[in-house]
């Protein structure tokens, strides 16, 4: 092979799939680029934008309803189009192989790890079992996984989702491919988690000198991996350069266009007014709620929330940060009263809700309404838009005939859609599209609090950022009060007036806006925003050492029953304090409330002074 | 094996004896409402009103339907499930004599029928939307519309009565040979067979489908696994908890469709032996016979979630 040529060559590659009605159309259309040996490329562009199909066409292989239908995939010195189906068995897993977005969906629930890890080296005849089993601990070893020598006797729901999607990686290294493909490795994992998989990726690429294919819609993390970036829109390259020039000067107007999309801008909201005689609109005072039925002592089996305060002023919102499982999305359950609490009360408006929905009265449930992440699961799809809006119009305020039909298209003119679309039903939808028919949904109940559970985490990033135009909209329309829950901070402080940040079921900060910008901040909070990645080169290999040692250590077990939940991790505890005694409630000056047996000044003698970089503007 | 899988096994154990009590009130009960005096029965249209009093004292038909329950309960828990009203020979030696009949039926049905169906449904689901998918799918629908009184008795038409190929009635006496055996078992098991297959191929192949839409087949693809590897270690594991409780209430319908056969064949069968006790109002027999279809129905049920859970190793491992 000659020294000069890349090790993958793609040229003007197509890919067409055929849609319900039997139609043929263009989803990667004159694709070209090329991967040198030892390099690290990246495919980046949201959904639709043929990032996926072009990796995968890399195997030879495209998913059901597609075919590569043009263009050369050179690997190596293997022509894949050439290939007959045995000849793309023996590339797949040997000379080429993937890492799926999802490690929780890749492996086989019902084999233990380790058989799956080397099954490739086995197919592909390259060494011994055992040989292969050595291998696969070396693997895991380098990969950082705890337990390197056990792990692999284990069923895949058995570790967490950051050492799957690591133990995928060892799957697919595991017989030193000449390309591996990862795709949205990390899209899946909590920031925390993302630190500590990436690193472990990027070392062992570079030990390696592995040649790799990183496809992902996240800028951001691209600029820690990649030398070279590939910018697809529409199935069609838009940009192609090395990643420093890349992102301090974009060419192509898209480009410019995503790199404004990761950093959104702030969506001003009008100062609240406080007149002072206004009580809150929502008052949760000591909740404590999970499931699994009571225990003796009246308390959830499984404990998801512990002791939770807060409140919500008419017209402002409240942001919810923390990571997945920490109990923001039970929170807006048990508010909405869909999960009785065990202990505590919620108000609005200064009146006791009942703990159970069929309990409330119409009334109240009017008031309160919610909004769910996938709008996918909670529309309806056998119904038209116009019924999924005339139910609550009709349950809530009794509305028929002519008067219905108005309401209909001002709702749907409230959340900018055409009035045409009424008459479809959700799955001809786009997902923006279906995630405003949700929200027409809820305001169609008029009500005077909306919780909002993740509802731009499923859309791309400028669709997102229309979700979130169209709520800071409606907010100084209707003079709304929203619960905004989400795993995004930079979204949260896009958004938000006020933030509660969760950490295992425990309210660990609460503040103004500010409390996520200024330090010092909750030892938690200062991980969560320290874990976000910055949009430019070398963020990633100068995280601290602290840092790292807190985003590596994992949520203890029943982290929720102890003091302090963050304890095991925390850079800062003090054994002996932390660990028994329940930390009190610390103000802080920049206008929040911390749950820490720590100081303002010890905690900002610990913390990096400067503002997290990703949220200035 | 945990304490998980164990408390989950004792409960469905402990479900299934709880069912077998309630359906035993409700067998009993039911027998109760079939309209006809016994005694009546027994002794005929001449017989004197003190005769029949006296019959029914010795019969502890004078006694509250309660009471009678329980004894009938205890004697079942006892393994003597009483005197046959008609011939006054223990219910438990005329059932003893029928079972192993209907067992052999059952037996030879499902060792026909299973790896048959369990055939058609893999390989329907691998070669899925092909000629051969579109052709067994059709084929299947049409055999699970027929009625199995219908495919039998155009069996004994065609076979037996124009053909002269099979005996129109299986009775095992003087049958000697292998040959001589698959003649008399032929149209039975065959009849049998015909719905049985057709559901459980049908629903192996759906529970096989999904799990090859799954991402860890797609993985598994991209390993460089071949189609059989791919089916064989990945796909079908994982569909094995619905794949088995497809096959049970499959076979459990044989239950049902073996009174039918063995009626239209004469096969001397706990089925048939049934049917005749119910003709003659023989009470005790009608009783012990329904509890055993019931029994049976539970242990495949039971056997089924059984496979399901511990083919799950989310449940055996946690």
């Amino acid at each position: 092979m000659n020294a000069d040529r890349p090790l993958v060559e793609v040229d003007a590659l197509r890919v067409l799939a055929r849609d319900d009605s039997g139609q043929e159309r263009r989803i990667v259309d004159d694709v070209s680029f090329s991967i040198g040996a030892g390099e690290v490329v990246a495919l980046i562009g949201e959904s639709g934008s043929g990032k996926t199909t072009i990796a995968l066409s890399l195997l030879g292989y495209a998913r059901a309803g597609c075919r590569i239908a043009g263009g050369g995939i050179r690997v190596g010195a293997t022509d894949v189009r050439a290939l007959s189906a045995a000849g793309l068995t023996g590339l797949r897993g040997r000379q080429v192989s993937y890492i799926a977005q999802s490690a929780a969906a890749a492996f086989n629930p019902s084999q233990r790890i380790m058989p799956q890890v080397i099954e490739s080296a086995m197919i592909h005849r390259l060494m011994p079992r055992r040989a292969a089993e050595a291998k696969a601990r070396g693997l895991f070893r380098a990969l950082a996984l705890p337990n390197p020598d056990r792990i692999g006797a284990r069923f895949p729901h058995q570790v967490s989702g950051g050492q799957l999607q690591r133990l995928l990686a060892a799957m697919a290294l595991i017989t030193d491919p000449e390309l591996v493909i990862m795709d949205e490795p990390t899209t899946a994992l909590d920031v925390t988690t993302q630190i500590e998989v990436l690193r472990a990726f990027k070392a062992v690429a570079r030990e390696k000198g592995t040649t790799t294919l990183y496809v992902s819609h996240d800028l951001a993390v691209v600029a820690q991996i990649a030398d070279r970036i590939v910018v697809l829109r529409d199935g069609a390259v838009q940009e192609i350069g090395h990643t420093g020039p890349l992102l301090a000067a974009p060419r192509h107007a898209y480009t410019q266009e995503l790199l404004a999309a990761a950093a959104p801008a702030v969506r001003m909201a009008p100062p609240v007014a406080r007149t002072g005689e206004r009580p809150p609109l929502l008052r949760v005072a000591g909740l404590t709620a999970g499931y699994g039925g009571a225990n003796a002592a009246g308390m959830p089996v499984l404990p998801v929330l512990r002791d939770i305060d807060f409140v919500i002023q008419p017209g402002s919102v409240l942001g919810v940060v923390g990571e997945s499982g920490c109990g923001k999305s039970t929170l807006a359950r048990v508010i909405a009263g869909l999960l009785p609490a065990a202990r505590g009360s919620v108000s609005l408006d200064g009146e006791a809700l009942p703990a159970k929905l069929q309990d409330r009265s119409r009334e109240q449930l009017r008031r309160v309404q919610i909004v769910f992440q996938m709008a996918d699961t909670a529309l309806n799809p056998a119904h038209e838009v116009d019924r999924i809006l005339a139910r609550p119009l009709v349950f809530y305020h009794g509305l028929r005939g002519g008067a219905l039909r108005r309401r209909i298209a001002a709702l749907l003119e409230m959340v900018q859609l055409p009035a045409r679309l009424g008459r479809h039903k959700p799955g001809e939808l786009s997902g923006g599209q279906k995630q405003r028919v949700n929200l027409a949904r809820a305001l169609a109940a008029e009500p005077s609090l909306i919780l909002c559970d993740e509802v731009t985490s499923a859309l791309d990033t400028v669709v997102g950022a229309a979700i979130l135009d169209l709520l800071a909209g409606l907010r100084r329309e209707l003079d709304l009060s929203f619960m905004f829950i989400s795993h995004d901070l930079s979204t949260v402080r896009a958004f938000c007036d006020e933030v509660m940040i969760l950490y295992a079921g425990q309210r660990v900060e609460f503040g103004q806006r500010r409390a996520l910008l200024d330090r010092p901040m909750h030892p938690y909070s200062d991980l969560l925003v320290s874990s976000i990645p910055e949009l430019r080169t070398g963020w990633l290999d100068g995280i601290s050492a602290a840092h790292l040692a807190e985003a590596s250590g994992g949520i203890a077990a029943h982290a929720i029953e102890l003091p302090c939940a963050f304890y095991n991790r925390c850079a800062v505890r003090v054994e002996g304090v932390c660990n028994l005694q329940k930390p009190p409630l610390r103000p802080l000056a920049k206008g929040a409330e911390i749950l820490c047996h720590r100081t303002e000044q010890e905690l900002l003698a610990a913390q990096s002074p400067q503002p997290a970089a990703v949220l200035v503007h | 094996m945990n304490s998980l899988v164990l408390r989950l096994i004792a409960t469905r154990v402990a479900v299934s004896l709880l069912t077998l009590l309630i359906v035993s009130a409700i067998v009993f009960g039911a027998t109760e409402l079939l309209p006809g005096d016994v005694a009546q029965a027994v002794l005929g249209q001449g017989a004197t009103p003190d005769a029949v009093t006296a019959l029914r004292q010795a019969m502890h038909l004078d006694q509250p339907a309660w009471l009678r329950y329980v004894s009938w309960l205890h004697g079942l828990l006892t393994g003597n499930p009483g005197l046959s009203l008609v011939n006054h020979l223990p219910v438990a030696g005329l059932i003893g004599g029928r079972l192993p009949n209907s067992l052999v039926l059952a037996a030879i049905t499902t060792a026909f029928s299973v790896p048959l169906a369990l055939a058609i449904g893999i390989t329907t689901a691998v070669w899925r939307g092909s000629l051969y998918d579109r052709i067994a799918s059709t084929l299947t629908v049409s055999a699970v519309s027929v009625p199995e009184f219908l495919v039998a008795t155009l069996a004994v038409l065609i076979f037996a009565v124009n053909l002269h190929w099979l005996p129109a009635l299986s009775s095992r006496s003087g049958v000697h040979g292998l040959f001589g055996l698959v003649r008399v078992y032929a149209m039975p098991v065959v009849t049998l067979s015909f719905v049985v297959i057709a559901q459980m191929a049908r629903m192996t192949r759906a529970a096989l489908v999904n799990t090859l839409g799954s991402s860890y087949v797609e993985m598994a693809l991209l390993k460089g696994a071949r189609p059989w590897r791919i089916v064989l270690r990945h796909a079908l594991p994982n569909a094995l908890g619905p794949i088995v409780n497809a096959v049970a209430l499959s076979l459990s319908f044989l239950l049902g469709g073996v009174i039918i056969v063995e009626t239209i064949f004469n096969y001397p069968g706990l089925a048939k032996l049934m049917v005749d006790a119910v003709a003659t109002r023989d009470m005790p027999l009608v009783q012990s016979c329904a509890m055993l279809f019931c029994l049976a129905y539970l242990l495949l049920v039971m056997l089924a979630d059984l496979a399901a859970i511990l083919s799950n190793p989310r449940l055996r491992y946690r």
